[in-house]
């Protein structure tokens, strides 16, 4: 199947979604569904020749026939699944199965701020999603307005003023072998009224053998002094592809963390927008990227400082082994008059494979003069001496390139507040690496 | 905020012209201008066809638009393609150039007489198009090395200029390469013997003096085996309020353990405090290295209304090694979309990239870059650091860098930083008795040390006078 029939599936596929809504396409939603449809119809998927997809290709992936609909709940053992969530401890979890939402192995709450679906959320928080809905998301990306046109299900996540959850979120989608190749479109909607908080770890996770393509888009509203933890765990099969958008739009004194880990998948894009719209407000942002043969990450974070006083602080970590190729474009804008910004960005690449590429662009855009903003980029080997080091004390090349290699990766997973999560990533990470340190985390 | 006003209103310091009877072509650009060009030089038939395929190849051609800037398009045709000044008759010795045209480069700075007998250092002037003198040919001669002007490389060396010209920059390069190798009337040319160290700096200065005519120069640098060669090249142009077209080319060719040291202080005029004319600087320059050979650009950019300039190195040979080293200086309405290639294709190359970039008023700069570690390029080493220093909150300092490895053994580093002039560095220094002024000059001259010390050395006094002229007071 060729790009363009894939396009032109989509199009029809619109059709028979309007149709199945009824009265609903009268809204203002709709309207907007529809006008990122026109907009997806006209720009066709991104090409290489467009400059933010320079250096990923997703002409592999877009070849397959995916299914547009999905079917309804597929049983799923929770017992066979567990792994997957962090089962240590108590989670709120919204679970999605072949894209529907599965109410069996989901946990949801209403009481005192909500977690349920977006198509809930439509139903019940008319109000809220009308007033977010498309507010932060970049439309003018093609991958962007055919989420948008097929916007229908999701996490949705609100924080009530004050509110602070009282356990983490676990967002998941499955997909499973029965579904076929899937064309998955999520939309999350989170936000967070003032002085909240909440932790979220959000996971794409295919149990079959099947070409599964993501196209998921998150908008999260952090509103002045709430605080959110963002973590991305993407560990899937080597036929799954995901390219995820995620905006971020935060108030006065907000702080926001985020993580990315993409150790698995054929291909990983991740756009990650970050806009300050308040004063003093703090964001981190981090990613580990740990691959193998035949896989593929591409990481563009944009941080866009439209007013003074805030803090960014970017740190993107990258090992490659095989024939994987790394990409990194990180965009840091300081619009004019956001003076005493202090804007930091750092990209560290590990090139372990013959075949392996990497390709890194840190991108300063700088109209204000009172403002500190750096960027750091290397890209090179395992150090020698240091290696010599730990094999003059008696430990083998395999375990030492490891334990080197591990704590790489420990800087990025060490900044994760969570401590079952931070186990279960060093415990994935020894795995990639092939070693047992036998160490109690 | 009174020395702001001061700067904004300070004077191009180059801005006159020279009232030299020059000889000019009609405006626009077709075959037939190709023909004049090519016949008033008394080209040879196989030149002649090279500007007319490379004119074909840019009607093709669209206009770039990816650079970070933005500028009223030139109309290629009414621009004129050829101005010579009359004086046509061969020169011997200084006496006997146009006494005007060496008024020119007294108040340009650069005395002949002086630079001939103090510094040695032999020039090739090439004033609107056309290569004026060369001094210091004969001695030069006497070791084998040619130093003369593109007209005359092509009459008397043409078996160098075939093999050479367009190699390194193709003539399907971009659209200001084919437009230069269809309609570029002269440029230096230059060619150092196997084994040869050139005992003097080989200098170039341009000057653009006709209105509305564009400079098209094209130069060939070629280095043989084991020789060593540091080359110069100065450029001004007086004070016009359409903008002038500038689009140059510049190719060097590096031998097996060669080394070609290329120096560039380029001072254009910039337009006025309004934005308004100046010069377009849309140059070409690459050079290729061969084996255990090493090409060095140097580059202090303080002049020009939009520069669009990225000289760059491919490093073929083995352990050949490229180096560029930036100062790009913004004021007013100014652009600047500068930077490097660094192309790794040997084993054990190594480069090294130090852009520093100094925006002030309402302009623009941009550091654009590219490091690619090919294939089989093992053991390859780069390393950048590009720079930003901002004065006052209407500029913007912009980097583009594009780091692209393919080998598992290559290094690579890259750094850049954005600030401006540290507060508590000014008030150590006016506490110590330093005037604001002077203290910016100081800090300034400080943090494009890396770069200056590059220079050589008539050069690197220029080049400080130059920082301190287009920066005057830009701090209130």
């Amino acid at each position: 199947m060729s790009v363009e029939l894939l396009a032109d599936k989509l199009s029809s596929s619109f059709i028979v979604f309007e149709n199945e809504l009824n009265g609903e396409t009268k809204t203002d939603l709709h309207r907007i569904r529809r006008e990122s449809m026109e907009l997806f119809e006209k720009k066709g998927f991104p090409s290489i020749r467009h400059e933010d997809w320079k250096y990923t290709s997703l002409k592999p992936v877009l070849k397959h026939d995916y299914k547009v609909f999905h079917k309804g709940d597929q049983a799923l053992d929770f017992s066979d699944i567990k792994k997957f969530f962090i089962h240590d401890i108590d989670t709120h979890k919204i679970v999605f199965v072949n894209g529907v939402y599965s109410s069996w192995l989901s946990e949801t709450t209403h009481q005192g701020y909500d977690v349920c679906t977006f198509s809930a959320a439509l139903r019940r928080h008319r109000d809220v999603t009308d007033r977010y809905f498309s507010k932060a998301a970049d439309n003018s990306s093609a991958m962007v307005a055919l989420n948008t046109a097929f916007a229908q299900e999701g996490a949705y996540i609100r924080m009530t003023k004050g509110a602070s959850a009282i356990k983490p979120v676990e967002i998941i989608h499955f997909t499973t072998e029965e579904a076929g190749s899937l064309l998955n479109q999520p939309r999350n909607l989170i936000v967070l009224e003032e002085g909240s908080d909440v932790q979220i770890i959000e996971r794409h996770q295919s149990l079959g053998s099947k070409p599964v393509f993501t196209n998921s888009v998150s908008e999260i509203f952090v509103h002045a002094n709430a605080s959110l933890e963002l973590y991305r765990v993407q560990n899937d099969a080597n036929t799954a592809s995901i390219v995820d958008h995620t905006s971020i739009q935060q108030h006065r004194d907000s702080r926001v963390r985020t993580a990315v880990f993409s150790l698995g998948g054929k291909l990983m894009r991740n756009d990650l927008n970050i806009a300050f719209l308040g004063e003093n407000a703090e964001a981190h942002l981090d990613g580990l990227t740990l691959l193998d043969d035949g896989q593929h990450a591409d990481h563009h974070t944009r941080v866009d400082h439209r007013v003074p006083h805030c803090n960014s602080f970017e740190m993107y970590k990258g090992i490659y082994d095989g024939n994987s190729k790394g990409v990194f474009n990180g965009q840091i804008m300081v619009r004019p008059h956001a003076q005493k910004t202090n804007a930091f960005q750092q990209n560290n690449n590990i090139i372990l494979g013959e075949k392996a590429s990497v390709d890194t662009k840190p991108q300063l855009e700088i109209f204000a003069d009172d403002v500190k903003c750096s960027h750091g980029c290397t890209v090179g080997q395992l150090d020698d001496e240091a290696l010599f080091y730990l094999r003059s004390r008696g430990i083998p090349e395999h375990e030492a390139k490891a334990l080197l290699l591990y704590a790489i990766g420990d800087e990025v997973i060490g900044k994760v507040r969570l401590k079952e999560l931070r186990n279960r990533l060093h415990k994935l990470m020894a795995k990639k690496l092939n070693v047992d340190f036998q160490m109690e985390i | 905020m009174e020395i702001l006003d001061k700067i904004t209103k300070s004077d191009y310091k180059y801005g006159f012209t020279t009232d030299i009877e020059s000889d000019k072509a009609p405006n626009g650009i077709n075959e037939d201008i190709i023909r004049l060009i090519s016949s008033k030089k008394n080209e040879p038939e196989w030149m002649l066809q090279w500007r007319l395929e490379a004119f074909a190849i840019w009607q093709e051609m669209k206009e770039p638009e990816w650079a970070n800037v933005t500028y009223k398009k030139p109309d290629f045709n009414a621009i004129s393609y050829y101005s010579a000044p009359k004086s046509k008759k061969v020169l011997d010795s200084l006496d006997e150039v146009d006494p005007e045209l060496l008024k020119t480069f007294a108040k340009l700075g650069i005395s002949l007489d002086e630079q001939k007998r103090l510094s040695g250092v032999a020039i090739d002037i090439v004033v609107d198009s056309v290569s004026v003198k060369t001094t210091f040919k004969a001695k030069l001669a006497e070791l084998g090395i040619i130093f003369c002007s593109m007209t005359e490389a092509i009459h008397e060396h043409p078996e160098l200029v075939q093999k050479y010209l367009g190699r390194v920059v193709p003539r399907t390069d971009n659209f200001y390469a084919a437009l230069n190798s269809a309609v570029f009337t002269d440029g230096s040319f230059c060619f150092i013997p196997k084994g040869v160290r050139c005992p003097m700096e080989l200098s170039t200065y341009f000057r653009i003096n006709e209105s509305g005519t564009g400079q098209f120069e094209r130069t060939l640098v070629i280095a043989d085996e084991d020789s060593y060669v540091s080359y110069l090249e100065g450029c001004t142009a007086p004070m016009r309020d359409e903008n002038q077209l500038h689009a140059a080319v510049v190719e060097l060719f590096a031998m097996d353990g060669a080394e070609i040291k290329y120096s560039t202080v380029q001072n254009w005029y910039p337009g006025d405090v309004n934005g308004l004319g100046g010069v377009f600087n849309f140059v070409t320059k690459r050079g290729i290295c061969e084996r255990n050979a090493k090409i060095s650009w140097t580059q202090v950019e303080t002049g020009s209304a939009v520069t669009w300039k990225y000289p760059s190195c491919i490093l073929k040979g083995e352990n050949s090694v490229g180096e560029f080293y930036s100062v790009a200086v913004t004021n007013n309405y100014q652009q600047a979309d500068t930077g490097t290639k660094m192309i790794h294709l040997g084993k054990n190359t190594k480069s090294t990239i130090i852009s520093k970039g100094i925006c002030a008023g309402k302009s623009n700069g941009s550091y654009r870059g590219l490091v690619k570690i090919g294939p089989r390029a093992d053991n390859a080493r780069n390393f950048s650091q590009c720079d930003s220093l901002l004065m006052g909150d209407g500029c913007g300092s912009h980097t583009f860098p594009y780091i692209e490895i393919a080998n598992k053994s290559a290094q690579v580093e890259h750094e850049a930083a954005t600030s401006k002039i540290g507060e508590d560095q000014l008030f150590y220094c006016n506490q110590r008795g330093i005037p604001t002024e002077e203290a910016i000059a100081l800090i300034v001259n400080g943090y494009c040390k890396d770069v200056l010390s590059q220079l050589p050395m008539e050069f690197a006094v220029e080049a400080q006078k130059l920082l301190a002229v287009s920066l005057e007071g830009s701090v209130g």
